[in-house]
């Protein structure tokens, strides 16, 4: 099992907390795994990116043309990460439609779960859902559980499942 | 996390004593310290201390008592503590002393790309090099044993893509073993006078070659199957790991010699030998000066001194890829598409008082000079408010400069206003303040004082009262501080208000430029809105934009908050709502009074 997922976003729409999440999910489907993200300057609203190679890596980074998965927070990233993507790639995009990509509104859908901030694990729902991951939902599911601080719990897992209902 | 992994190292090793100033990417190795410490029940003395000089001094002394200690800090705060770094290696320590120095190649959140190694090799101490977080945690145990053994301080160097890599990791017990304070005074060593300095020199150059013939120094051997003899590649730290990812990627793992440099300061006398008499093509790896080339001293070695490995930026795959091929002689890699577009570029928050702040000062001195400093502030730029950004504490001995430069010259002088926040004014912006005061630079120096250290991650400052593990200890005032500086003008005002920011901006202009003038110190102040819940600050309300928007683009292009949208198809401003933090600092903005308080208009 080799996977490398590239996520990318503008700092503050929760990058981090997706990376954690994919992350413990691989460690509990028995996975080495190692990641990066950004911190620092960029994240007051600039552009981040967090990597997260599930397989036997040695390091954390994915070269240019490598990434069998893109997980995009923000549509306007595309042509900043993009070029991270092999060429058949699993890219899905927050976005209401692109051509050429497997976008999903997951703004729309976090806000009807009444927390805007959930966008990011809404993503995540929809990627697990469309089966493009190294694990399905129920994995996603208990590590959300794992991480998630128990005031922000019900809502994360509300967005998390928006995400996959939008899959099917 | 990396930094995660070398905090639970220091607890797990008995430390006592752990010192940090917050800095990226070394910030989170000290809270997690005290994290650990809480998780386990373990007794640390944390601190943020003032700066990297003060923490290192802090933990020296309590080696000296045979404890172990810990300071960790980016590389940059290794030049402020560079003072007591260079004679720490010739009196020694006693308890192991950690120095966690964290390099950013690229650089990703620094001013410099510097390679602390190099650092390491200068003050002549060992540095451990690791290549992923799992192996950063087993060389803090190994940096307290050697520094023990050697009675040496022992500098571990992670970068930025092992401080913020995660990675799974073993955990240990923690050393409970408790070690009473014993410091024996010894004033030939620990008060060493230049007679006796000559002495410890000699002392460190002979541990240095000890060390050689350690058996721990030697780098770890990977054998090749032949297919490119006589071949070796050397390579430390991340770049290493991912040199051997490369390999894999182009199926070529195992078929050249290889070395894991893990202590790339001293190498092995026997190691050196080595590589240069079994090898004819060596390729030395690594971030991001050469200082396993210049050991090797070896003009036929392939790397930073042939010009085949860049002498800048960081080593990313694709860089190694490059490398490699031209190395090996493979095909070259297919070439990249289009260059990647830059990405968005960060900005100060919605709601920063450090923005109304900035918007006060470029508007009420068009025409002035303005210093800046490090931290979030530095996004100053973006609004014409930052001329220069240097190093901690730069801005108020710059702007001291500029005001010489200019009034040796007579006649009107520009309006000089340095900005700088309230950590790094603790950090070393006091002695700069001193500094100018006494030599009467007429300058504005503008504190803008968000009660803590935001860039980091909320990190407490002096003045807070609160300690790194989130105990109350004395506040320090930055008011007592300017005052007993020797300024005499000192005004105080809240960021949010625009009004009564430009009026005292005025009135310390009047001041520096009168009789008698000197500094002028103005304290801004406005909590950072990410370490407050949002609905302190000033309004409170909802702000619209009314149909009188001219869409002049003033508040967008000058005022720059997230929250203010420019709306293509109608030419006008709106507000996004769901980022808008209701500070009301955009209303005294708009030229024309068309955003307003109150629910309503169209978003």
């Amino acid at each position: 099992m080799k996977q490398r997922i590239v996520i990318s976003g503008r700092g503050g729409q929760g990058v981090l907390t997706l990376t954690r999440v994919l992350a413990e999910a691989a460690m509990a489907a028995g996975h080495e795994v190692i990641t990066t993200e950004t911190h620092g300057m960029a994240q007051r609203g600039g552009s981040v990116l967090s990597t997260v190679k599930v397989g036997p890596f040695h390091g954390p980074l994915v070269a240019s043309g490598e990434a069998e998965v893109g997980l995009f927070l923000h549509a306007d990233n595309l042509p900043v990460h993009g070029h991270y993507l092999r060429p058949r790639a699993a890219a899905i995009i927050n976005a209401t439609n692109l051509a050429k990509h497997d976008c999903v509104d997951a703004d729309h859908l976090a806000a009807l779960t009444g927390e805007a901030r959930g966008a990011n694990l809404a993503l995540l729902g929809y990627a697990a859902g469309k089966g493009v991951l190294f694990a399905g939902p129920d994995l996603f599911e208990e590590s959300i559980r794992k991480s998630t601080p128990a005031k922000y719990l019900d809502r994360n897992l509300a967005a998390f499942r928006a995400g996959v209902q939008a899959a099917r | 996390m990396g930094n995660e992994a070398i905090g639970r190292g220091i607890v797990e090793c008995g430390c006592s004593v752990a010192t940090s100033y917050p800095g990226t990417p070394a910030s989170e190795i000290l809270e997690s310290v005290v994290a650990f410490c809480k998780e386990t029940g373990s007794r640390i003395h944390t601190e943020w201390s003032v700066n990297e000089k003060v923490a290192y001094e802090v933990a020296l002394a309590a080696s000296y008592t045979g404890k172990r200690v810990a300071v960790s800090m980016k590389q940059v705060g290794l030049n402020v503590a560079s003072d007591p770094f260079m004679r720490s290696a010739y009196l020694g320590v006693k308890g192991g002393f950690l120095l966690v120095s964290a390099d950013d190649p690229g650089p990703h959140s620094s001013q410099t790309e510097q390679d602390s190694r190099f650092f390491a090799m200068f003050a002549k101490i060992p540095v451990l090099d690791p290549g992923s977080p799992r192996e950063a945690k087993e060389m803090v145990r190994l940096a307290f044993e050697l520094s023990e053994a050697y009675e040496i301080p022992v500098m571990l160097r992670p970068t930025t893509r092992i401080c913020h890599a995660r990675q799974a990791v073993t955990l240990l017990e923690p050393n409970r073993e408790t070690r009473p304070a014993r410091f024996e005074k010894n004033p030939t060593r620990w008060c060493a006078t230049p007679r006796f300095v000559t002495d410890l020199h000699r002392g460190l150059t002979e541990k240095l070659g000890r060390m050689s013939a350690d058996p721990r120094f030697m780098p770890a051997f990977l054998t090749g199957d032949g297919t490119f003899p006589r071949t070796a590649i050397v390579g430390s730290g991340v770049a290493f790991a991912h040199t051997m990812d490369v390999l894999e990627e182009l199926r070529l793992s195992g078929k050249t010699d290889s070395y894991q440099v893990k202590i790339p300061y001293p190498l092995p006398s026997d190691f050196v030998e080595r590589v240069n008499s079994a090898y004819e093509r060596v390729l030395v790896i690594e971030e991001t000066y050469p200082v396993i080339e210049m050991q090797l001293a070896n003009r036929k070695i392939a790397g930073r001194g042939s010009r085949l490995v860049p002498n800048e930026g960081e080593l990313t795959p694709e860089v190694i890829r490059g490398v490699l091929g031209k190395f090996l002689d493979l095909e070259p890699a297919p070439p990249a598409a289009a260059p990647p577009a830059p990405g968005a570029r960060p900005t100060l928050c919605a709601g920063c008082g450090h923005r109304a702040a900035y918007y006060a000062i470029s508007q009420t001195f068009p025409r002035g000079i303005f210093p800046g400093d490090i931290g979030c502030y530095t996004l100053g730029m973006n609004l014409g408010a930052v001329d220069t950004v240097h190093c901690m504490g730069a801005g108020v001995s710059q702007a001291a400069g500029f005001y010489h430069a200019y009034a040796q010259d007579g006649g009107e002088f520009p309006t000089v206003v340095a900005t700088i926040g309230d950590s790094t004014f603790f950090h070393s912006g006091i002695p700069a303040l001193v500094n100018a005061a006494s030599q009467r630079a007429r300058i504005i120096v503008v504190i803008l004082d968000n009660s803590t250290t935001a860039m980091t991650g909320h990190q407490p400052t002096p003045q807070v009262g609160r300690t790194a593990s989130g105990e109350r200890c004395r506040p320090v005032s930055i008011r007592d501080i300017v005052r007993a500086s020797g300024v005499s003008f000192l005004m105080e005002v809240d960021a949010y208000d625009v009004q009564a920011m430009t009026d005292t901006l005025r009135q310390a202009d009047r001041y520096c430029r009168g009789d008698g003038g000197g500094v002028a110190v103005i304290i801004a102040s406005s909590p950072c809105v990410l370490a407050t819940e949002a609905g302190t600050t000033q309004m409170g309300r909802a702000v619209h934009v009314t149909e009188d928007c001219t869409g002049c683009r003033e508040c967008v292009d000058m005022f720059e908050c997230p929250a203010l949208v420019w709306n293509e198809d109608s030419g006008k401003v709106g507000i996004r709502q769901a980022a808008c933090a209701r500070c009301g600092v955009c209303l005294s903005v708009c030229p024309t009074q068309a955003i307003v308080a109150g629910e309503g208009g169209a978003a």
